[in-house]
Order: structure tokens, then C-alpha cells, then sequence
């Protein structure tokens, strides 16, 4: 069997990675590699296609079971900085720029606690009802992994800074409607760990990462992330969508991160297990990750409540394995990741290069009084004003929605014309010009005029031939980019339209610079 | 210009000045203390003597500069102390030289030749903390303790040698080479820091940094006859400082003299904001500690209740160990100590708690190297087999030990019969520390069980020699400052071997340390702790 070969880079010095550190030589290696996956997904239940049973009869089995579903949230903060050195926390720079021998874990190099990570930390709490640890501690979280430089992550293990909350959230009313209450475990601070770019996207076994990774790229290895772990207290996805909305929206809210799904700024995991209904003890647990938008978190989890009721009624219950699974959107099912084999044991301790985390009643108190009114309390209070739930949930949603409609109201405008008005014609013009409505309404409270004419007034380029040359020019003058682009790094799309955003001064229209930014990178020479 | 640097020792006049009256072993350990002038003239400070001749014209940066190089050149090949010699050497003596020259002012460690342990970084400089998996690797920064040397004129010289990551008492588990004891070349120089102890006993450098995470500076101090000075965990920054164990490591000085050593320590001292666990605690002048003997009292300890560590002279101490140690005692008494034995009840537990949590600590600070970012990387056809050859390969048998052992203590079911019990007795430990601090200034032991032993003897029996650490791991644990100072010789070797005491302060107070260290050391009679004539050097 031919070897794959792993090259060793030797930066003596501190150069480092932007060449390939571990890199697959021969195309063999696929083959190999592809044996690898072929033998797990034979081990995946052949019963997985729950569209082969007619839905009636499936709504019947499904009558019969519970689904237990917990989910744990990393929420990637929004700060300047790294969580322990200073490097700036930027996404989508060029792979490796981000990087220092702290967050390198060069030899000799300690962390440093940003205040800012403890700051968002006690906001998050207490935003989520939490009691807060007055002395919380770091701990080592170890395990050995390409992209964990230190070969431990700096984590918080028997003392969160949170503990002990819970969240409201309202379910839409097309989706049943009403109000529900989810039990908030913890809330802790924690690094990321940086990112393997693989050769090609897909393969998820074990074996398959190991003989196909290619590249580390560290700028997002000490990045500060906060992971709230929730009580395990959902019954269906819509509840735990909801559940993930609401999780956005109070850390977008809070100004603590931005919530993005696509680029991994919020992400979702998901424990679920089902008993049949009245059964008092849990059924074995399924973590459901590759969750990146609440309606495919909804869709997995409800795809893996049938595929696990079905292993239950067909008495295929020892089927249902303590595992990793993940959601593919393109065939619209979960699939095996990795089979875990008892517990991993992380070998926690406390972190010796960092001091207990102190804080003090005035600092909590000063930080619980600058918080800003939270969805839920919005939505109580715009409810009082005699609005519908529909319309509640539509100006709660979005925090500059909210703000925007506060300020009008406050004004003295008639509370459901101006919500009907901001609800319909606003929202549609804004979708249409691909717009948000942070671009362009604060602008207008403040100057006053019309929403075309501010955004005449901006100036956006909406010219696709200006736009289009202006693209050309920078992806000519960027060969290695787009070569590097052409062979799977996708992600240096973000890089290039940061050049034409540049060039243009800020004034391209972003959704019609990507559309042919897209066409021009894909393009077949 | 040799002039400027001696005594106590001619620096290129070799062999070596014999030590004094090396025949009468005995007689200077139990030679009762005095205040006169004795024979021999008490040591002087290296770091004073040579900014006093470079800024009065007598000499020059390049000129010492040279004479230790040629002084390296010679000994090097018996004694093993570096694993790396700077080339800059001379380039940075003249840029001092043009300084002066051209009337600017000059750093207080201006033109002061430094050793630096190879598991402290050193930007562009090998720094490998003598392990294969570090070789060749060269930091692109240096560590704060450096950076500071750097910046008050001192010249790094090179990189002395050491056990492999600190993790051992003898510098045999280096993975380049062994060092020798100039004292008696078939004997250890004790370790982890056995290069930088060795290299100043041999005049290789004037002063050096090592460091100590269970015993690793005072007792290569006391193998070598130097004096070596352990501070406050959190005095110096660790910042480029190769972890060993987080929580024990600090960077001590070795120095020829006691006001070497505190000068030095002085320099590289205090907050740095690149290590959380730096302490913000002001850093005394400690220059103003090193009066000249002229100004002594007739009693200058007068008052200095000082406790001598019962537990540390029982059973499987060396006889001459403990005499020397008494009479170390006797010495302080007259010169107006109040000398009590005090009891450490705690103390025979430390040795067991320390090699739990040094180990445990190691196991995961070792974990970064994993030959993906820099270092030694062994090819392999899966992930698993990359981190299994790298490290198989890269790390020495003691490291794969204490990793093992570490890795053991940490696990799953055993935590807390480990790790956790450790940190009850280390708090135990601090607590007994505590109380016999609070009645006395400082306390005394010897700094090793035995002076050096023969190269070989214990490399295969690691229970002994972790044995040997007795001494001193229970002041890591505790965290405090001590300093270990040359105070008798016993019979061994050419010429006899040094045995050092061990003094122990209250936390932050170096300050005491080094006053009542400077006192002893310029009024023990026959001071002067030069090693005899290197063989084959002429």
C-alpha cells in the first residue's frame, strides 16, 4: 500500500504556514482514504430513510416517543483581540496572519486573559439569568490535535463563570405558537482552536481527516469563544431552533458576538436521545453537529427523531449508538462521524499560567445596569402595546429592527401603523436592495429625508459592468489568490471581495459584487 | 587588565589558583568564623569590578569579551557547559567599547558576560532546553528575563547545558552531552542546571541564569561551589521560560558571589505583563546589600533569628554534609545570629507531592510538542504515527517518564488520590513554612544530601537520585525565595568538593537572603570556592 507522506515543514525560524504542513502526496492516498469512509457508512443502519414509510404511519410511531434534545452553543466573542495575546480577532484574513507565538504555543510562551472575554462572559450571564462565580478558574482541557497548538485548550471545567439560568422564547405561530422556558446549565469561557483546511470537503471519518488534512491555519486558534450549555429541556427541532434564535439574538443584542452562523461565529450542536413517551430514564445520546442555519438544526433533528423512532419500532434499539453524527444538506439526512468509545478522558486540571478570576458585586452591578433591554423583554413590553405576536417576533427579531421602531414610536408615531409600515413597505424595499436595516434607517431618523434617497445619497455602485471590471482587475492582479482559490481554498472569496470592496471605496453593492465575483472565480479557463 | 577581574580569580592565568589549603577539609568547616582578614580575601563581585574598570578606562568590554572566550575555548572541551556559543560576543563588547568611547551612558550589566540556560529563549539563538525535539529551533523572541539583560548592556555568552527540559539533578539526561564538575571532572554538576552552575565555577562566564523548578539551581550551586539563588515564585517573568511545571518554575542567577547573584537578580526581576503570575511587588535595590567587609560590625547579624531545619539532618545526610551545615551554624551564631533548630512537621511529604505535580503539570506543558509547528517532525502515513514518532523520538527516556508518570496522575479514577492530594500537602507544606517564618527571618539546611557524585552512579537508579531533591523541593511548593552559598568543603575529588547551605526567606524577601548571604560569604574564613587545576588544560 502506498504511504502518504506527511511534509515536514522546519521553520527554525518564524516562518510558519502559509505552505502546506501536512499534505497528501500521492493520489493513492484518496483511495485509501475512501476505503477508510466506505467502511463506516456500511455500519449505518439501512432503516435511515424515513421517507420510504408512508407519513401516516410514521406520525403514528412517532406518537409513541419523547425526544430529549440538549444543545450546546459556542458563541465566537466579538473582540479586538484574541483571548490571551493580542492579536487581532479578524475573520476570512489571509490563512496564518493572525498568529504569535502565544497563540502558536511557541515554547515559552504563557497566556494573558483579556479582560474584554470576562466582561462578555458576565454580560452573556447574566443576560441568561445566571448566577455568576464571583472566583471562577481556567483549566486545561487536553487532547492532541493539529489544530490545538498547545495540545490543550484553555477551557473552564468545575467552575463557570454562569451557572444555573434559563431563557424565554416565544415559538411562531405557524409553527404552534406559545411560550416556552429552557433551563440554562452553564455558561464558560473558553479558546478556539484554529482550523484544518482540507483537501476535499466531505469526508468526516476519523481516519479520513487524518490521512487527508493538508493545512493548519491558526488565526482563529485563541480566538474567545463562550459555550452555553443548556438544560436538556427541548422536546422537537422547532423548540431547539427557537431555542438557537434566541441565542442569536442575545448576543447580538448584547453586542457580545454577531451571531453568524456561515462563518461559525455562533455555532450549535446537539444531543438528542428519544424514549418512548412515559419511559423515565433517557435513551442513549446522539450528538448532531455541521448545524450552520436554525431551519437545517430544525430539519436534523426532526430527521434524527424519526431515524431513531423507527430503530426503536423495528426493535433495532441497540442500533441507536453513543456517537457523532452529521447533518449532510445536501441529502438532507445525518450521517456517522465518529463512533465514540467511552468517555474521553480530557484530564482536566487548573490552569497553572493564569490567576483565579475575581470579580467583584460593583463590577457585576455596574455591568447588569449598562445591559440593554433583552428580546424577551421587548417583546413582553411591545406586546402590552397591543401589537399581535406576529408582529412582536418580527420587530424583536432583529436588534436595529427594534431599536429603529423604538425611536419611531417614541417620536409619537401611532404604534401599529408604524409597526405595519416598518413590517411591509420598508421590509420589502430593504430586501429588494439587499439591504439591512442598519444601512440606511438610523441614517434617515437622523437627517430625515426618503429611504431612496439616502440611498442614492450613499452612492452605491450598483453598475454590474463597473463592478465587474473593477473585479477583473483584482483578481488579475491577485494570480496566487485565485490559484490558491481554484483549488479548493473557497474561503479566499471573502479575500477578494475585500480587494474590490477596497477598490470601490465601499461603495459596490455587496450582493451584486459577490454574485460576480462568484461567476469570474468559478470560471473555466 | 586581567587585574580588573581578580581576585577572586585570575582569569587567564591558568591552571587554576588551587583552593586554598585543599588538604584541610575539615579545618575549614569547623575553622571558627572571624572578622579579620583571613588568607584568602573574601570573593568580589565580578559585576561590580567590571563596570568600576570599564568606566574608569582600565579595560575594555572587547578585551573581557575575549579573554572569556578564549577561556571557553580552552575548557570547554573537559567541562560540556554550553551547547551553544554566541558568535555576536565581540560585536556586542564593542558596541559597549564605542559607548563609552563616545561618553554615553552604559547599562549597569554594561560588558558583563552571561551564561543563559538552554530552556530560556534567546531570539535567533539555539534554545532547545537540550532536547532533540527542540534541535536547531531558534525563538523568534526573547524571554522577558533575557530581554531585560539585553537591555542594561549585559552579553549573552551562549547556552549552557542542562537535563533535558530541567527534568533531572545531574544535566546527564541533556540530550547532547554531559557536563563535567570543575571541581572533579568524573563528577555530575549537579542539575537541571548543572551548565550554568559549572560555567561560572569555571570562570567560563561571570554570572548566569538557570532555573529552578524543584532544586535546579541550588543544587548544581552546591555541586559546583557557586553561589545560587532561587527567588520568589513570580519575582521574575517565565515569559520564554520552556515550561517544565507552570506552578514550581522560576529563573534563578548563579553568581561566584552572593551580590552576583542578587545584582543579576535584581535586573531580570519584576512585573512583566506577558506573565499573569508575575508579581507586581516592588524589587529592592539589592546592590546596596553588598557592603565591602570594612563596614562590618563587630556582630552585623545581630538579631537575625534564623531556624535551622531539624528534619533536614536526619538520617541519609552525608556526615560531612551535616557537619559542614553545623558549622555553617556555629558561623552565623557569631556573627550575632539567634540560631534555633525549628521542626518542619510536613516536610518528609514534599518529595512525593512535588514529583506528582511537577509531573503531572509536565505532562501537559509537553504536549505542545508534537512536531506540527516547529521542532523535529518524524514522517508518518497517519496522524497517530506523526505524534508517536515525533515524540518517541524528539523526547529523552526521564521526559518520557515523568510524561508517562504526569499523564498517570491526571487521569481519569486517579486525580484525586494524585494530583489533588499534592495540592493538599503543598498547602500543608506553605502553612508549616509559614509558622516557622513567623519566628524566624530565615531558615537553614544543607542544599543536597551529599556533594556531587560520580558521573553514572545514579542514571539508573532515578528513585535515588530524586531522593537527592529533598532539600529543596519543598521551597518550590511553598513558593518562596532561598539561596544556596558554598560553606565547607568535604573530602572527594582533587581538591575536596564544596557543599552548599541552603538559607530560606519569607516570600519577597530575597532582601534578607542576600544581606545575611553577603555577610556569610565575606566572613567565612578560606572563603574563595575555586576549583582545582582542569586536567589537560595548561
Amino acid at each position: 500500500m502506498s504511504t502518504t507522506l506527511f511534509r515536514t515543514i522546519q521553520p527554525n525560524h518564524f516562518t510558519l504556514l502559509t505552505t502546506a504542513l501536512l499534505r497528501t502526496r500521492t493520489k493513492t492516498s484518496r483511495h485509501i482514504s475512501v476505503r477508510c469512509q466506505t467502511s463506516t457508512t456500511t455500519q449505518q443502519p439501512r432503516t435511515s430513510a424515513p421517507k420510504n414509510h408512508g407519513s401516516n404511519k410514521l406520525d403514528e410511531i412517532l406518537k409513541d416517543y419523547e425526544a430529549v434534545i440538549g444543545i450546546e452553543t459556542h458563541v465566537q466573542l466579538s473582540t479586538s483581540t484574541k483571548a490571551f495575546c493580542s492579536c487581532p480577532n479578524s475573520y476570512g484574513s489571509h490563512p496564518n496572519t493572525s498568529i504569535c507565538p502565544v497563540c502558536m504555543g511557541l515554547p515559552g510562551a504563557l497566556p494573558v486573559l483579556s479582560s474584554k472575554v470576562v466582561d462578555f462572559g458576565v454580560r452573556l450571564g447574566l443576560a441568561l439569568n445566571c448566577s455568576l462565580s464571583l472566583k471562577s478558574k481556567f483549566d486545561r482541557k487536553q487532547y492532541f490535535y493539529p489544530d490545538l497548538p498547545k495540545g490543550y485548550q484553555i477551557s473552564q471545567f468545575d467552575v463557570p463563570i454562569a451557572s444555573g439560568g434559563y431563557v424565554d422564547v416565544d415559538i411562531p405561530l405557524e409553527f404552534g405558537g406559545g411560550h416556552r422556558r429552557f433551563g440554562i446549565t452553564r455558561v464558560h469561557m473558553e479558546e478556539d482552536a484554529g482550523k484544518l483546511l482540507h483537501s476535499d470537503a466531505g469526508d468526516y471519518s476519523q481516519a479520513m481527516i487524518v490521512s487527508k488534512l493538508d493545512l493548519v491555519d491558526l488565526n482563529r486558534a485563541g480566538v474567545p469563544l463562550l459555550e452555553i450549555v443548556s438544560e436538556p429541556d427541548m422536546r422537537s427541532g422547532v423548540e431547539a431552533a427557537e431555542y438557537g434564535s434566541e441565542m442569536q439574538r442575545i448576543v447580538r443584542y448584547l453586542g457580545v458576538s454577531n451571531g453568524n452562523m456561515q462563518e461559525g461565529s455562533l455555532r450549535c450542536d446537539v444531543n438528542i436521545s428519544i424514549r418512548p413517551i412515559g419511559q423515565p430514564e433517557f435513551g442513549t445520546k446522539v450528538e448532531i453537529k455541521n448545524l450552520n442555519a436554525f431551519s437545517a438544526m430544525s430539519r436534523a433533528i426532526d430527521y434524527e427523531i424519526t431515524r431513531q423512532a423507527l430503530l426503536y419500532n423495528q426493535g433495532q434499539a441497540d442500533k441507536i449508538v453513543t456517537e457523532t453524527r452529521l447533518w449532510d444538506e445536501g441529502a438532507q439526512k445525518t450521517v456517522t462521524m465518529r463512533k465514540k468509545e467511552g468517555l474521553a478522558d480530557y484530564r482536566y486540571f487548573p490552569e497553572p499560567d493564569l490567576p483565579e478570576v475575581i470579580l467583584t458585586q460593583e463590577y457585576v452591578d455596574s455591568i447588569r445596569a449598562s445591559l440593554p433591554e433583552l428580546p424577551e423583554a421587548k417583546r413582553r413590553r411591545y406586546e402590552a402595546m397591543g401589537l399581535g405576536i406576529q408582529d412582536v417576533l418580527f420587530l424583536a427579531n432583529d436588534v436595529s429592527v427594534a431599536e429603529y421602531f423604538d425611536e419611531v414610536i417614541g417620536k409619537g408615531a401611532d404604534v401599529k401603523s408604524a409597526a405595519n409600515w416598518l413590517m411591509s413597505d420598508i421590509a420589502a424595499y430593504l430586501k429588494n436592495e439587499e439591504l439591512s436595516i442598519s444601512d440606511i434607517l438610523f441614517e434617515l431618523l437622523a437627517k430625515g429625508g426618503t429611504v431612496q434617497g439616502m440611498i442614492k445619497e450613499k452612492d452605491l455602485i450598483t453598475d454590474p459592468v463597473e463592478i465587474e471590471k473593477m473585479i477583473m482587475k483584482v483578481i488579475s492582479e491577485s494570480p496566487k489568490q485565485l490559484e490558491q482559490y481554484r483549488s479548493g481554498k473557497t474561503k479566499l472569496q471573502g479575500f477578494f471581495a475585500g480587494q474590490v470592496m477596497k477598490m470601490s471605496k465601499g461603495k459596490a453593492n455587496p450582493a451584486l459584487l459577490n454574485k460576480i465575483l462568484l461567476e469570474k472565480l468559478n470560471a473555466k479557463e | 587588565m586581567l587585574s580588573t577581574l581578580q581576585p577572586p580569580r585570575s582569569l587567564t592565568l591558568l591552571p587554576f589558583r588551587r583552593f586554598h589549603g585543599s588538604k584541610t577539609i575539615a579545618s575549614l568547616a569547623s575553622s571558627s568564623p572571624t572578622l579579620d582578614a583571613s588568607s584568602v580575601s573574601p570573593p568580589q563581585s565580578q559585576i561590580l569590578t567590571t563596570r568600576r574598570s570599564l568606566l574608569s578606562g582600565e579595560t575594555t568590554a572587547s578585551e573581557i569579551a575575549k579573554s572569556y572566550l578564549s577561556r571557553i575555548r580552552l575548557t570547554e572541551p573537559q567541562l560540556k557547559c554550553f551547547l551553544h556559543v554566541s558568535e555576536n560576543v565581540l560585536k556586542e563588547a564593542q558596541e559597549i567599547d564605542q559607548r563609552i568611547s563616545r561618553g554615553e551612558g552604559v547599562g549597569p550589566l554594561a560588558g558583563v558576560v552571561i551564561g543563559v540556560k538552554d530552556n530560556i529563549c534567546t531570539e535567533g539563538m539555539p534554545s532547545t532546553a537540550a532536547s532533540r525535539i527542540l534541535e536547531h529551533y531558534r525563538p523568534p523572541f526573547d524571554a522577558t528575563a533575557v530581554k531585560k539583560i539585553k537591555e542594561m548592556g549585559g552579553i549573552v555568552v551562549g547556552k549552557t547545558n542542562m537535563d533535558e527540559f530541567g527534568m533531572g539533578s545531574t544535566t546527564e539526561a541533556s540530550a547532547f552531552q554531559v557536563t563535567a564538575n570543575p571541581w572533579d571532572l568524573t563528577r555530575v554538576p549537579g542539575g537541571s542546571s548543572g551548565g550554568s552552575a559549572a560555567a561560572v565555577a569555571a570562570n567560563q562566564c561571570m554570572v548566569s541564569l538557570g532555573s529552578d523548578t524543584g532544586g535546579s539551581v541550588r543544587q548544581p550551586a552546591s555541586f559546583c561551589g557557586v553561589v545560587g539563588l532561587k527567588p520568589t515564585y513570580g519575582r521574575v517573568s517565565r515569559f520564554g521560560l520552556m515550561a517544565y511545571a507552570s506552578s514550581l518554575d522560576v529563573i534563578g542567577c548563579f553568581g561566584s558571589t552572593v551580590a552576583d547573584a542578587g545584582m543579576l537578580l535584581h535586573a531580570v526581576s519584576g512585573y512583566d505583563r506577558f506573565d499573569s503570575t508575575s508579581s507586581k511587588q516592588d524589587v529592592p535595590e539589592f546592590e546596596s546589600q553588598s557592603l565591602s567587609m570594612d563596614s562590618f560590625e563587630s556582630k552585623p547579624l545581630k538579631g537575625v533569628r534564623v531556624g535551622l531545619i531539624r528534619e533536614t539532618l536526619e538520617e541519609g545526610v552525608d556526615s560531612g554534609v551535616r557537619s559542614a551545615t553545623q558549622e555553617a551554624a556555629s558561623h552565623l551564631e557569631a556573627l550575632g545570629c539567634l540560631v534555633t533548630e525549628v521542626s518542619l512537621p510536613s516536610f518528609s511529604l514534599g518529595l512525593p507531592a512535588y514529583y506528582v505535580i511537577a509531573s503531572s503539570e509536565s505532562s501537559s506543558n509537553l504536549s505542545r510538542y508534537d512536531g506540527v509547528r516547529y521542532g523535529n517532525q518524524v514522517m508518518a502515513d497517519e496522524l497517530n504515527k506523526l505524534y508517536e514518532c515525533s515524540r518517541g523520538q524528539g523526547f529523552g527516556g526521564e521526559v518520557k517518564m515523568r510524561i508517562l508518570m504526569g499523564t498517570y496522575a491526571l487521569s481519569a479514577g486517579y486525580y484525586d488520590a494524585y494530583y489533588k492530594r499534592a495540592q493538599q500537602v503543598r498547602t500543608l507544606i506553605r502553612k508549616d513554612f509559614k509558622a516557622a517564618l513567623d519566628h524566624n527571618d530565615i531558615l537553614i539546611s544543607p542544599a543536597a544530601p551529599s556533594a556531587a557524585y560520580k558521573i553514572g552512579e545514579k542514571k539508573d537508579d532515578p528513585l535515588a537520585m530524586y531522593a537527592g531533591d529533598i532539600m529543596t523541593v519543598n521551597v518550590n511548593l511553598a513558593g518562596l525565595p532561598a539561596i544556596v552559598l558554598p560553606c565547607g568543603l568535604v573530602e572527594g575529588g582533587p581538591s575536596g568538593l564544596p557543599v552548599g547551605l541552603q538559607m530560606i526567606g519569607a516570600a519577597f524577601d530575597e532582601e534578607t537572603l542576600l544581606k545575611v548571604g553577603h555577610i556569610f560569604e565575606q566572613t567565612l574564613k578560606g572563603s574563595g570556592f575555586v576549583p582545582p587545576t582542569l586536567p589537560n588544560v595548561a
